[in-house]
């Protein structure tokens, strides 16, 4: 009779889709016990300080430090994400309250085509276009931090766009009608109603356009330069954390490969911090 | 100038802007492309003469269908329990239920958050090295059944919640129960929202190429199992590119990725219309 | 010889002391009545009095509210209503239709077979006969008989609102709960309604909430008046609008206050 109450349909569901929603969790916990395992005890024998501050990556000559390519990843990052937040939330905005309902059957379809386009496709694009027109328009050979920018700026648009389009639709419309009925304009009342009343899905679609931004890879390894110098300028080559993985995970043995996992350790850890903030943001505003 | 004028201009320079960097690269990459597509590129097998994607292809579907397999339902089910039962379930305002549901949640936005080039590493480590599967099939589709999953239960998550409180109460007050009502009432009407995830998970996959690598190799063939290695579409124009002696081949190559993923999207919007009312 | 009828019918829901709690604040205090079979019992009072919760303490859909909790007993045919019946049981007999029509994004016949098809009713015949009679107890069969297949949320205000009577009527409950079912219609699909409820009123038993005075008077047998919180009146609808016995009562429905 107990069995039968635990075990009637209803449990069973409910078990298995508390089950489902702890595979996340149990991938994040596989995740840091097998990076942080294999990444952590490199950079202890290279030195934290020497392998987070050291301002020369040099294997060859057993020189391990990743200052670099962190500042690297943050430029592009930033640089992405102030180009790519405003044009993506207006776009979004646009889709939401500006736009016809032909266009938007057409403009629809094009954000999911752009979020569906390779990295690899949008690298080659800024390989053959991006920089031949920066290195025209700001001098330099083109591969740089700035067109690294521009690029994933680009890329992370449809994330953006379709993670606040689809907060501004779901923030009630009746706050829109009301800002109306007191005089507003209609872009007044979107941009002072329901733009705020979406805050919270917009700070995430820009998280995930940071994550986005951070993590690419390949894109970036085509246009940013690659090298591995600090960098001090945007019109000059600079090489992220993850073009150093890429770049040079296939010829590394030993300490090498090691420190290479150590700076995957590294960029986790930042995209951990981010969240984190971000988290922090989000709950502080809830609670206001 | 007015306010809203300066507003209205904003937002139709940046959809411009958006929809004209789209429409540069699609017509770079067909411009550049569609005079290479050779019938040699399609041959079933791959040499380094012909360059042939046709495995590459193959490969790419089965990896897509290999992590969706996995990631969907999971990922379905895993937003179920968080909005359903743990959102809107008596137990809500319990503390210790508040807290799981963010700890799940926690998990979900970090697995989100992470670089693809780590899911790679990740992968080789556990998947190639740790279970000595090696370059496969099998560990990069696990790879990227982790990496896709956030993004279904996200999707997922916003698609519940934008189903009506209404319609769960008009279930309820027919006497269905939690499961049926969320089977037959809440998961179809959120159906559209879900198959918005999956497109945007399986443009992940496809797209992938860093992830690959390291995880199903580069090894330009159909595999005869799972545990064989095997080159998707974007990892095959990363090696043409990178070779730098198939910049054609590899131009072509991105034809055909973005001629999938237009029939990717094209499909998931006609199921999406199929399951939606006519209204 | 009419009162006389009308004292005869048997009581279907009896409220012994019901206090009702939202977290810390209390939402009704020592509510005591009986509704009766075969009546239009009417809730009426300004917003916020309590009548919608005491509406859904009766197929208890204040179960899904988070921090709801009660005391004391509803019993529906001598049985705790809390107790003796599975919630599901419950709300099978005891039927609902609410405020905003809300029909499932399905066909009109998928939705009417929702309900039957969660009893175990798999019979395609069976579930045909059903969604006819349901509809036409609701008075919609005849503008959707020829298109069942069609999507529930094409209909108008007013049918979605019948299509919902219909769907509640197709698991066959005794009682029928109405929270404010006409408050998002026009006139038309108003009165159709009120139509409606008069005829459904030989079978069912049916509790209606209402903020329309006019409405309660029209069609409604017994009418019980609420205040914060509070049962202030109850007794024939005649009565509560005529002869008040309670100051607030008179106050109310002669509309100075609400």
């Amino acid at each position: 009779m107990m069995l039968k109450i635990i075990l009637n349909k209803e449990n069973i569901a409910r078990f298995i889709f508390l089950a489902a929603a702890y595979v996340a969790v149990a991938c994040v916990i596989l995740i840091c016990v097998f990076l942080f395992t294999q990444g952590v005890p490199p950079i202890a024998k290279i030195g934290l300080g020497d392998f987070l501050f050291g301002e020369k990556w040099k294997p060859s000559q057993n020189l391990y430090g990743i200052l670099p390519m962190t500042l690297a990843s943050i430029y592009t990052t930033v640089g992405a994400i102030v180009i790519g937040a405003p044009i993506g939330i207006l776009t979004a905005t646009f889709l939401s309250y500006f736009c016809p309902q032909w266009l938007y059957k057409v403009l629809k379809p094009m954000v999911n085509l752009m979020a569906g386009i390779p990295s690899i496709v949008y690298g080659f694009f800024g390989m053959a276009v991006l920089v031949p027109f920066v290195s025209y328009t700001f001098g330099g050979n083109g591969k740089a931090l700035l067109t690294a920018s521009i690029l994933l700026g680009v890329m992370i648009l449809p994330t953006i766009i379709s993670v606040s389009e689809s907060a501004i639709r779901s923030a009630q419309k009746s706050y829109y009608e009301g800002a109306v009925a007191l005089g507003a304009s209609h872009e007044i009342s979107v941009f002072k109603v329901i733009l705020p009343a979406a805050k919270s899905g917009i700070i995430s679609s820009v998280i995930l356009g940071i994550g986005r931004a951070i993590g690419e890879t390949m894109a970036v390894v085509m246009v940013a330069g690659n090298q591995a110098i600090i960098p001090t300028d945007i019109t000059r080559g600079a090489r992220t954390l993850t073009s150093n993985i890429v770049i040079e995970m296939a010829e590394a043995t030993d300490l090498h490969r090691a420190a290479l996992i150590g700076t995957a350790v590294v960029l986790f850890v930042l995209v951990l911090i981010i969240n984190l903030l971000f988290s922090v943001i989000k709950t502080r505003r809830k609670h206001v | 100038m007015s306010k809203s004028v300066i507003l209205r201009s904003l937002v139709y320079l940046a959809t411009g802007l958006t929809f004209f960097s789209l429409i540069g690269i699609v017509l770079y990459v067909l411009i550049g492309g569609i005079p290479y597509l050779s019938p040699e590129l399609f041959s079933w097998n791959y040499n380094s003469e012909n360059v042939s994607l046709m495995p590459s292809l193959v490969n790419t579907f089965l990896t897509v269908i290999l992590s969706l397999v996995i990631s969907v339902p999971i990922g379905i089910l895993a937003a179920v329990f968080l909005i359903e039962y743990a959102d809107l379930g008596v137990a809500a305002k319990s503390k210790i239920v508040r807290c799981f549901v963010s700890v799940i949640r926690i998990a979900a936005d970090t697995l989100a958050g992470i670089p693809s080039i780590v899911y790679g590493l990740f992968g080789m480590l556990i998947f190639v090295t740790f279970f000595h599967w090696g370059y496969s099939l099998l560990a990069g589709g696990l790879t990227m059944a982790i990496m896709t999953l956030p993004v279904i239960q996200r999707t997922t998550e916003e698609a519940l919640i934008s189903v009506p409180m209404n319609y769960r109460e008009g279930a309820f007050a027919l006497g269905a129960g939690k499961l049926r009502t969320v089977t037959h009432v809440v998961l179809p009407t959120a159906i559209p929202g879900i198959l918005s995830g999956v497109i945007l998970a399986i443009g992940r996959v496809v797209g992938e190429t860093a992830a690959l690598i390291f995880t199903a190799g580069t090894v330009a063939q159909i595999p005869t199992s799972v545990f064989d290695s095997s080159r998707t579409l974007s990892v095959h124009m990363y090696n043409l590119s990178v070779e730098g002696l198939h910049t054609h081949e590899a131009m072509a190559t991105g034809v055909v990725l973005l001629i999938v993923v237009v029939i990717i999207n094209w499909l998931s919007e006609l199921v999406a219309n199929k399951i939606r009312p006519v209204k | 010889m009419e009162n006389l009828t009308q004292e005869n019918k048997n009581i279907r829901i009896n409220i012994e002391d019901l206090n009702v709690y939202y977290g810390q604040k209390k939402a009704l205090n020592a509510i005591n009545m009986e509704i009766k079979e075969n009546e239009i019992t009417a809730f009426i009072g300004p917003s916020g009095c309590g009548k919608s919760t005491l509406l859904k303490c009766l197929n208890r859909m204040n179960d899904l509210v988070p921090d709801f909790n009660m005391s004391g007993k509803i019993t529906l045919d001598g049985e705790d209503i809390n107790k003796k019946y599975n919630i599901n049981d419950l709300r099978k007999k005891v039927g609902m239709v609410f405020q905003k029509p809300n029909p499932f994004e399905m066909s009109i016949y998928d939705n009417i077979a929702f309900g039957p098809r969660v009893t175990g009713i798999k019979n395609k015949d069976e579930l045909d006969k059903i969604v006819e009679e349901s509809l036409k107890a609701a008075s919609i069969w005849n503008d959707v008989k020829d298109n069942l297949k069609k999507s529930a949320l094409a209909l108008s205000g007013g049918q979605q609102q019948r299509l919902c009577i219909a769907r509640a009527i197709a698991v066959k409950p005794e009682v029928l709960l109405m929270d404010e079912p006409t408050s998002a219609l026009d006139p038309i699909s108003t009165e159709a309604i009120e139509r409606l409820c008069e005829e459904l009123k030989e079978k069912y038993t049916i509790v209606i909430v209402t903020h329309n005075m006019q409405q309660a008077k029209r069609i409604a047998d017994k009418t019980a008046f609420f205040y914060i919180g509070e049962l202030v009146e109850f007794g024939e609808t005649h009565d509560i609008f005529k002869n008040p016995k309670e100051k607030a009562t008179h106050r109310y429905v002669k509309g100075k206050f609400g």
